[in-house]
């Protein structure tokens, strides 16, 4: 029997991964992985911000007006983003250029509140702490991935060094366009998806209805 | 629960944490309590780290600047080697189109400057093509020079575009003829439409524009979808922006403004060194 600490920590690694079984977080994880260097801020940026969250709200969760509690939430999650914009403006500047808009868009990714409705409103916080951690590096691993592959097939490269000479440059790789658009990030976490529920098939969904056979239709009321 | 502050019942501060979470004291006092930490926080965070902030936007302006005079034929080199390559900051009258000795180009802040309404002067609106309110009367160019031969001229400009202020620079040749960049250093167009004014392929479409229509008038711009390469547009115009009109007119619009009479038109008139 795994302890708590362990559950929170690393069932959201794969069992119970933000992107692949929860579908969460994709819009920037579609943004911001046509690099690797731009997916490992994002993913630095992410784990940052989920941590201090979901412990902050899980020491104050015993005096969460719950009326007002959502605004709480996003009040501190704000905040905790528009600093991490700040250092990131301050110290990567030229990556920071590269995320835009979406380091800010982090307040509204759904793996952030969701973490701190669904487990730092509930759990203490060395619990809050290790999950938000746990569910930051299943958001990681997965962008970190998804960025690698695409600017090594898109680019030939890999965090800017060359790995596969391009024709351009005069090597003999010739670069797949696809990589670079946003649509690509689709295909690999959708195939991601795919090898993950083969391998581990408790992840696959139950159909929430079934198609009749071709010719009957349910009798309308 | 260890004992603290907080658990103590005879504090204030311990009785309004003993009061129902319900309770619209108690709620009033955390959601206030929260959001005066957080506002700590992001004032704090925005204060302390603005000078290295405003250092790499500097930064990003300079590498700009270099950038466009690494487009001529030759000078990519030739900056690291050669030192017959230099580029000279002037300030520039924008009225009169002359230089003004008596101001130093390394401490005049153009934007402030256009905020400051001893030193600027309002557009008006039907002439404001970039919408931009005031102008500065100074700005600051930078001449790129070969010995005293003038092989370039890099203008500021800048003007709205869809949501947001575009500010970059513009490369000429040495003969005023044509362009050789457009480079934005700040703005904040939408990632994946506007912002495609960064992308270096639509950057490379600037280079051998021309910018004249005739006599005086700028040309240059951004035509509103595709350009045939071998259209006469296509000797002034650069492919529109898929899904950012806005940006596109923006970019035309700017050109157009800082090319004319209100902007640099009576400065790249009369160049002193065009005629070295």
């Amino acid at each position: 029997m795994e302890s708590p600490a362990a559950r929170a920590f690393f069932n959201p690694l794969v069992n119970d991964n933000p992107i692949t079984l929860q579908i969460l977080g994709l819009c920037s994880a579609l943004a911001v992985t046509k690099t690797l260097a731009t997916a490992l801020i994002m993913s630095l940026a992410v784990m940052a911000v989920i941590t201090v969250s979901n412990t902050v709200i899980s020491r104050i969760r015993r005096h969460m007006p719950r009326n007002v509690r959502l605004i709480i939430q996003i009040t501190i999650i704000a905040s905790l983003v528009i600093v991490v914009d700040q250092l990131l403006k301050a110290y990567a500047y030229e990556l920071s250029r590269q995320l835009s808009v979406f380091v800010g868009l982090i307040v509204t990714n759904c793996i952030i509140m969701g973490r701190a409705e669904a487990f730092a409103m509930k759990n203490d916080v060395r619990l809050s702490f290790l999950d938000g951690l746990g569910n930051a590096l299943g958001y990681s691993w997965i962008l970190i991935l998804v960025g690698a592959v695409r600017e090594l097939f898109g680019s030939g490269t890999l965090l800017g060094v060359e790995i596969l000479p391009t024709i351009s440059a005069g090597g003999w790789y010739h670069p797949a366009a696809l990589m670079l658009l946003p649509p690509s990030a689709f295909f690999l976490i959708g195939f991601l998806i795919w090898g993950l529920r083969s391998w581990k098939s408790e992840q696959v969904e139950q159909q929430e209805f079934t198609t009749l056979p071709t010719g009957q239709s349910e009798r309308a009321s | 629960m260890p004992s603290s502050p907080a658990n103590n019942p005879s504090s204030w501060f311990g009785r309004l944490l003993a009061l129902p979470n319900d309770s619209p004291l108690k709620a009033i006092f955390v959601t206030l309590a929260v959001c005066f930490v957080a506002s700590i926080l992001v004032a704090g965070s925005a204060v302390l780290l603005k000078p290295l902030q405003e250092a790499n936007k500097e930064r990003e302006r300079l590498a700009r600047i270099d950038e466009i005079a690494a487009l001529l034929p030759g000078v990519e080199k030739a900056l690291e080697i050669e030192e017959s390559i230099r580029v000279e900051a002037r300030v520039v009258d924008l009225a009169t189109g002359r230089y003004v000795p008596s101001i130093d180009p390394a401490n005049f802040d153009q934007r402030s400057a256009a905020k400051d309404p001893s030193l600027s002067v309002p557009i008006p609106p039907e002439r404001d093509l970039a919408q931009i309110g005031r102008r500065a009367n100074f700005a600051v160019v930078y001449l790129v020079l070969e010995q005293e031969r003038l092989r370039a001229v890099i203008i500021p400009v800048r003007g709205r575009g869809f949501g947001s202020m575009l500010h970059g620079y513009l490369g000429l040749s040495g003969d005023l003829r044509t362009a050789i960049g457009l480079s934005f250093y700040q703005h904040g167009e939408t990632p994946g439409l506007g912002a495609l004014i960064d992308d270096p392929e639509w950057r490379s479409m600037w280079q051998g524009k021309r910018v004249w229509a005739g006599a005086g008038d700028p040309g240059i711009g951004v035509a509103e979808g595709p350009v045939e390469p071998d259209s006469p547009e296509a000797e002034y115009l650069v492919e529109g922006l898929t899904g950012a009109t806005w940006t596109s007119r923006g970019v035309t619009n700017l050109l157009r403004f800082w090319l004319g009479s209100d902007g640099f038109g009576p400065f790249l008139r009369n160049i002193p060194e065009r005629r070295g």
